[in-house]
């Protein structure tokens, strides 16, 4: 067991260099610093000096991949790449083009990402339990046939009409709670409900139908008929049988997003003007400023690799037939 | 000639998936396995009637994809041709009305008057502040108040009437072919027919096109004198908006998987054929790119993209062009994120397959490994990319929305669902509130996205073999 952990760690290291090298070559070499400088600076009648000076100032000004005038090591440590790609395995990020310390901001901005992201996961998971058992239970007959017809029409929703949706009739109409912000502390529930609601409506639609087949397929099974020959109660089939063993694919599913919960949504949060790290990616891309979305990049890589880890230590947690070797 | 044809990269691809559709359809005619799962899908009156929506669309969307310029009447005689360099679209002609007929900003579907108060000078020499007339909307009336609401129940009143001889047309026609060709009376076949009793589900299929088509004419006949669904900021008809927002989202949902289909059919058999170094870098390149998320992998994409149309402004030489350029890079780069689950759902089911009897006899008897692919795979794993092809397309459209949203989707010229809630969401702080751009983009999107989610849904079952046992 350590020592597929030790393995499973180790196979993420060239993973992790192939997303840093893929941003690498995005960020540097097919869009140069030179342009990186000129589209901060405008287009428009820019002179070399004062791109010169943009790059300078942030630590663009040296070369890509090995520096002939610096002495001994230096000549591959004073390089772009060894700067500002090599340092995010240390987790060092360096500032953004306004100065700010990225990794500062980031530590500061998992909390509020977090604060939407886990109480709609957790709910919705159950909330999805629950509906799909019952759906489940009512097979082939109406109930199932209108709950998937309204699931898929749910589903087929643009997450944008649900947010807008939301806002316009809980904040604006029946003035519930406020329209957007976010407060720390105990203030902070008034400004999540809307966000974790719409999360919620929004997510029930293929949360149902992915579930449904699942504790369909478990239905179908051997196990279930012997169940059912032995003479026990349908409902006790479905919670002691069925719930049991479908609970493996739903956890190992859940396992894996549960790191990338820490990065956020990009939606929710940009539109209830939540300062999370969605948000933050946003504003990012709508100033481009590279130097965040490449941190982004690597920490949504790092946890995306996290998450697969624990989805493998899970799949033994939940099955005993399964053993890593 | 009057015009000029002109072929934009996305057209020629979405000609080029029509006829690969096309020829898939005639190869897929000829097997009977594919026929039975035809038929099985042709049973189902949710999926039949979802079909008939899904090809509503497409319909549009093909005539909005034939492009030219249009000849400038020339000054004098002898002077060479000169074209507009306007690029227009069939449905821009069809749609001349509603394209040109420009109000100065927002008005309300169907509405006659402006939806924000204008001072105005009265023919007295005296100012007023009231609504303004629109120019177009409403323009045949001379006195709105008292003769609007009428012409609007004459007028669709008309609209549908005409929908409904044209949907009679196209029923006769139908029940008339269906009976010659199970040689019954016309009578006998509508009686099964209208009781739902037939192999097919002729009974939705038909209702869902009368539906259609009785909607097309009351629309039609609405559009002509007003604007059906009201006019954005800078007066454009919000109706033709979203007609013309179907082929982004067309070739956001189909040219995506066309360019990544390739990617993912060639290197999942190959990981799963040949195994070992093969399977190793292919599985490494494939689980790198799907660590990164896939937002900020198009985000950084395409800021890069338009740091490089920035600098290259002069290879553009028109709006439309450089739109469709960002279109079809666009769709590479959902396409370059697209293309992992299918690619390993193909790995998983070829190293299934090639442990198969048949697959091992072949190699026995000495068959090369590109024809052991092409005959013994592919064929055997063809279901799995059908289905996934179909089932990721309505992702992509409501993914063209999200995107453009956050900045990094299609062009802002271009008319997109995405573009026209993005650039409405501020307007539900106007108060009264402007909610009919939002409300048609959001409409036009849940019909499509909507039935390409049922009719995906009965091609997977039709498809799925582990399904069909059940």
């Amino acid at each position: 067991m350590t020592g597929y952990l030790i393995r499973r760690i180790l196979y993420a290291i060239p993973i992790l260099i192939g997303v840093n090298l893929l941003t690498f070559v995005l960020f540097f070499v097919v869009n140069t610093p030179d342009n990186m400088a000129r589209m901060h600076l405008g287009m428009k009648r820019v002179n070399q000096e004062a791109i010169d000076k943009w790059k300078a100032e942030h630590g663009y000004n040296k070369p890509l991949l090995f520096n002939p005038a610096a002495e001994g090591a230096g000549k591959l440590t004073k390089t772009i790449f060894f700067e500002k790609s090599v340092r995010l395995f240390a987790f060092d990020f360096g500032q953004a083009d306004d100065g700010r310390e990225i990794g500062a901001d980031i530590r500061q901005r998992m909390g509020p990402s977090l604060a939407i992201a886990v109480p709609a996961l957790v709910i919705g998971l159950l909330i999805n339990i629950t509906a799909s058992m019952l759906v489940a239970f009512f097979r082939a007959t109406y109930i199932d046939f209108w709950g998937v017809l309204l699931a898929v029409a749910m589903m087929s929703i643009s997450s944008l009409f649900y947010i807008i949706g939301g806002q316009f009739l809980f904040s604006k109409v029946l003035r519930l709670v406020p329209i957007s912000g976010y407060a720390a502390g105990p203030t902070a529930v008034k400004f999540v409900i809307l966000p974790v609601l719409i999360g919620l409506v929004a997510g029930i639609g293929s949360g149902l139908r992915w579930y449904r087949t699942i504790f369909l397929e478990e239905i179908g099974k051997e196990y279930v008929r012997t169940a059912r020959a032995k003479g026990l109660s349908e409902l006790r089939v479905l919670f002691r049988h069925v719930l049991r063993n479908a609970l493996i694919p739903i956890l190992t599913g859940v396992v894996v997003v549960i790191p990338l919960l820490f990065l956020g949504s990009l939606l929710t949060e940009s539109f209830f003007g939540i300062p999370g790290l969605g948000s933050y990616t946003i504003d990012a891309i709508n100033s481009q400023d590279f130097g965040i979305v490449r941190a982004m990049v690597f920490l949504g890589s790092v946890f995306y690799i996290i998450g697969l880890i624990l989805t493998d230590l899970s799949y033994t947690l939940v099955d005993p037939r399964v053993r890593l070797s | 000639m009057p015009i000029l044809p002109v072929v934009l990269w996305t057209d020629a691809l979405i000609f080029l998936l029509l006829g690969a559709a096309v020829s898939l359809g005639v190869y897929a005619a000829r097997r009977e396995p594919l026929r039975a799962s035809w038929r099985q899908i042709s049973r189902r009156p949710v999926a039949m009637a979802a079909m008939v929506i899904l090809l509503a669309y497409i319909g549009v969307g093909l005539i909005d994809s034939v492009h030219f310029k249009r000849r400038l009447p020339t000054t004098e005689p002898g002077q060479s041709a000169q074209y507009s360099p306007e690029v227009v679209s069939l449905l821009d002609v069809m749609a001349d009305r509603l394209r040109k007929n420009v109000e100065r900003t927002y008005s309300a579907p169907l509405a006659t008057h402006a939806y924000a108060k204008e001072t105005i000078e009265m023919p007295d020499g005296t100012q007023a502040r009231l609504f303004p007339r629109l120019i177009y909307g409403g323009a045949h009336l001379s006195d709105p108040e008292k003769e609007w609401s009428r012409d609007l129940i004459f007028t669709s009143l008309v609209g549908g009437l005409l929908g409904l001889v044209a949907a009679l047309v196209v029923n006769a026609h139908f029940l008339f072919l269906l009976s010659r060709r199970s040689h019954t009376g016309v009578e006998e076949v509508a009686q099964a027919v209208l009781r739902g009793k037939t192999d097919t589900a002729w009974r939705a299929t038909l209702g869902a096109i009368s539906l259609l088509v009785i909607l097309a004419g009351v629309a039609f006949s609405l559009s002509l004198k007003y604007h059906l669904l009201g006019t954005d900021k800078v007066g454009q008809d919000v109706f033709y908006l979203s007609l013309k927002a179907i082929r982004t989202g067309l070739v956001i949902g189909t040219v995506t998987t066309l360019v990544m289909l390739p990617f993912a059919v060639l290197l999942g058999i190959a990981a799963g054929y040949f195994r070992g170094w093969v399977d190793d870098v292919i599985q490494y390149v494939y689980t790198t790119l799907s660590s990164v998320p896939g937002v900020l992998l198009i985000a950084a994409a395409v800021l890069i993209l338009q740091v490089y149309m920035d600098q290259n402004a002069d290879a553009f030489t028109s709006v439309t062009q450089r739109a469709d350029v960002r279109l079809l890079f666009l769709c590479i780069i959902l396409g370059v994120t697209g293309w992992i689950g299918l690619c390993r759902l193909l790995r998983g089911e070829t190293l299934k397959l090639r442990e198969m009897d048949y697959v091992q006899a072949a190699t026995a008897i000495g068959v090369g490994n590109w024809r052991i692919i092409t005959r013994h795979i592919l064929p055997n794993v063809m279901h799995i990319v059908l289905i996934s092809v179909v089932l990721d397309f309505s992702g992509l459209v409501l993914a063209e929305a999200v995107l453009s949203y956050v900045g990094v989707g299609v062009d802002p010229a271009m008319i997109s669902w995405g573009n026209m809630i993005n650039s409405a969401r501020m307007e539900m702080a106007r108060e009264p509130i402007v909610w009919w751009s939002l409300v048609a983009a959001f409409v036009f999107m849940f019909g499509l996205v909507l039935s390409a989610n049922l009719f995906s849904d009965a091609v997977r079952d039709a498809l799925d073999p582990r399904l069909r046992s059940r």
